[in-house]
C-alpha cells in the first residue's frame, strides 16, 4: 500500500474518532509555508490537527516528534514514512539523559522545511491534562530567529484530553473542535519572553471561541 | 428482501410524495418570499427539507435490508446521540473508562440482545446492570469529586440515548399473531413521531403566539403544540391499515406518540439550555445533532413498544 493512500486512510478514521469540528477565525487555509503551534493533551493531537489541514496543505505539513519516543518498530515506520515527522532530540529526554543541545533541534527543524514544507508543532513540548496551556519552550522563538518572517499558525484542540487523555489507551468518542486563529510573526526586536507569552495567548484565546 | 410487502411499499411511496411537495413548496416559498428577515428561516426550511431527503433514503434502506439493517442504524444512531450528550457534559478524567464500557460494551449489548430476540435481558440491561456497574467502576477510579452526580449523568445519558431509543428497533422482536413484517410498525412509529415534530414546527411557524416555555424552549408554542398534534394524530389514524390496530386504537396511540415525543423535545431542551447551547451537534444540516432528531423517538418509543406488547402480543 502506498504511504498516500495510508495516510489518507488515516486522516479520514482521526476525523472519524474524534469528530472533529474545524473553524478558522479570522483566517482562512494558506498553502505557504507556515509552523501551525498548539496546545498539548493527547496522543491524537497530531493526527488530528493534521488530517483537519486541507489536503493539500497536509502533504507539505510535517510534525515535529521527539526523536526518542519516535525511534523504533511501527511507530518509527509510521512517523517516517506516513507522516513524515521531523525527528527532533528533545532538550532533556525522560530518564536522565544528558539535555541535547536546543540548538540541534533547531536546525533539524529548519532543515526540515526546507523552502516549502511546514511543520506542525506542540510548544509546551509535553502533553497536559488539558486544563491549563503549560507555559512555551523557547524552541518556536529560536526556530523565528533562524527563519526571519516565519508564517505561525496558532490553533487550539478541545477536549482531545477527553477522547484519549494521557495515561489511557483506548478511546472514548467525544465530539472535538479545533479552532485555527490568524497568523502571527516574531516582531523585529522582540524579546523572548514577550514572544512566547503572546504566542501561547494566542493558543489561548482560541479555547472559547 | 422479503421486507418489501405492499402496504411497507404504499407508505414510504407516501413518505416519497410528501417530501417532493415539501421541496417543490420550499422552492416556490424561496421565490415567492423576498424579505430579507425571513431569509434565513426559509434557508434553514430547505436545508432541513434536504436533510430530510437522506434521512428517508438511508432509514429506507435499511429497512429494507432487515433487522440487521435496522439494529445497524439505531445502534450507530445511539453512539452518535450518546457522544452528543457526553460532550456537552462535564465529565472528569476518571470518568474514561466507565464511559468506555457505555460506548463500547453498553450499547452493543443492548442491541446484540434485540438481534437475539432476549427480550428478559433487554428490559433490564440498562435500568439494571449497567445502573449497579457504572457507580461501581466509578469508585474504583478513586474519584469521589462530585461521585453522585457523574455516576447519575452517565446513567441517565445511556437510559436516554441506548436504553429508550433502542425500543424503535426493538419493536421487529415482537411477535403479532396475523401481522408482518414488523418493519411496518417501525416505519409507523417512525413516521407519527416524525411527522408530529415537523407538524408542529409548521404550525409554529404559520400560527404561533403563546409560548409554552419560553425559558426552556422558546419555539415551542401552544398554537405549534395543539395543531401538530392534533394533525400528526389524524395522520396516524387514517395510516391504521399498516397497523394492527383498530381506527380508534391507532388514534390513541397516535396521540400518545405525539405526546411523549413532545415530551421528550421539551426534556432534551432543558438540558440544552441548563448547558448554554442551542443544539447537540451538527451532524444534521439545519436540525442539528442526532439528539435533535431523535429527543422525541426516545421518549415515544419505549411508551409505543409496551403498548404494542401488552395488548398486542400472546
Amino acid at each position: 500500500m502506498s504511504a498516500q493512500l495510508l495516510a489518507g486512510m488515516i486522516a479520514a478514521a482521526a476525523r472519524l474518532i474524534s469528530g472533529v469540528q474545524v473553524q478558522w477565525v479570522d483566517s482562512e487555509p494558506e498553502p505557504s509555508q507556515a509552523v501551525y503551534f498548539a496546545n498539548h493533551s493527547s496522543h491524537l493531537d497530531f493526527v488530528v490537527l493534521w488530517s483537519s489541514l486541507p489536503a493539500e496543505i497536509r502533504a507539505l505539513a510535517r510534525p515535529v516528534a521527539a526523536q526518542d519516543y519516535w525511534s523504533a518498530g511501527l511507530r518509527h515506520a509510521l512517523a517516517v514514512n506516513v507522516f513524515r515527522a521531523v525527528l527532533v532530540a528533545r532538550h532533556a529526554a525522560p530518564g536522565g539523559q544528558e539535555p541535547a543541545d536546543p540548538r540541534l533541534a533547531i536546525e533539524q527543524m529548519v532543515e526540515g522545511m526546507g523552502d516549502r514544507e511546514s511543520l506542525i508543532l506542540f510548544p509546551e513540548g509535553t502533553r497536559g491534562t488539558g486544563e491549563e496551556v503549560a507555559a512555551f519552550k523557547s524552541g518556536l522563538y529560536y526556530l523565528c530567529q533562524r527563519r526571519p518572517g516565519l508564517r505561525l499558525v496558532p490553533a487550539y484542540l478541545n477536549n482531545l484530553n477527553r477522547i484519549l487523555p494521557k495515561g489511557e489507551v483506548l478511546p472514548v468518542p467525544f465530539i472535538s473542535r479545533l479552532t485555527f486563529g490568524p497568523a502571527m510573526a516574531l516582531e523585529a526586536g522582540e524579546s523572548k519572553a514577550v514572544f512566547l507569552a503572546r504566542a501561547r495567548e494566542a493558543v489561548c484565546r482560541l479555547r472559547d471561541l | 428482501m422479503k421486507n418489501l410487502d405492499p402496504q411497507l411499499v404504499w407508505a414510504f411511496s407516501g413518505v416519497l410524495g410528501l417530501l417532493t411537495v415539501s421541496s417543490l413548496l420550499g422552492w416556490a416559498i424561496k421565490l415567492a418570499v423576498k424579505r430579507p428577515e425571513a431569509q434565513a428561516t426559509i434557508g434553514n426550511l430547505n436545508a432541513r427539507i434536504g436533510a430530510w431527503w437522506v434521512m428517508s433514503a438511508i432509514f429506507g434502506l435499511t429497512l429494507a435490508v432487515g433487522q440487521i439493517g435496522s439494529l445497524v442504524l439505531f445502534g450507530m444512531m445511539s453512539l452518535l446521540a450518546l457522544r452528543e450528550y457526553v460532550t456537552l457534559l462535564p465529565t472528569r478524567r476518571a470518568d474514561h473508562r466507565t464511559l468506555f464500557w457505555s460506548f463500547f460494551i453498553f450499547t452493543p449489548a443492548q442491541y446484540f440482545l434485540i438481534g437475539i430476540h432476549w427480550y428478559g435481558l433487554f428490559a433490564i440491561l440498562v435500568p439494571v446492570y449497567a445502573f449497579l456497574f457504572i457507580p461501581t467502576r466509578l469508585a474504583l477510579a478513586g474519584d469521589t469529586e462530585s461521585f453522585l452526580q457523574r455516576a447519575a449523568t452517565i446513567q441517565w445519558g445511556l437510559m436516554v440515548c441506548i436504553y429508550c431509543l433502542s425500543y424503535a428497533p426493538a419493536l421487529l422482536m415482537l411477535k403479532i399473531p396475523g401481522y408482518g413484517p414488523d418493519a411496518k410498525l417501525l416505519l409507523y412509529l417512525v413516521l407519527v413521531d416524525q411527522l408530529s415534530d415537523v407538524l408542529q414546527y409548521v404550525w409554529g411557524k404559520l400560527l404561533g403566539k403563546h409560548k409554552i416555555a419560553p425559558v426552556v424552549s422558546p419555539n415551542k408554542t401552544w398554537e405549534g403544540f395543539i395543531g401538530g398534534v392534533a394533525t400528526a394524530t389524524l395522520i396516524g389514524t387514517a395510516l391504521w391499515w399498516m397497523t394492527p390496530f383498530s381506527p380508534a386504537a391507532a388514534a390513541l396511540v397516535s396521540l400518545s406518540i405525539t405526546l411523549m415525543g413532545f415530551a421528550g423535545g421539551l426534556t432534551m431542551s432543558a438540558i440544552k439550555r441548563d448547558r448554554g447551547v442551542k443544539d447537540y451537534g451538527t451532524l444534521i444540516r439545519g436540525h442539528g445533532g442526532i439528539l435533535d432528531r431523535m429527543d422525541s423517538m426516545c421518549f415515544a418509543a419505549p411508551v409505543f413498544f409496551h403498548f404494542v406488547r401488552y395488548f398486542y402480543v400472546r
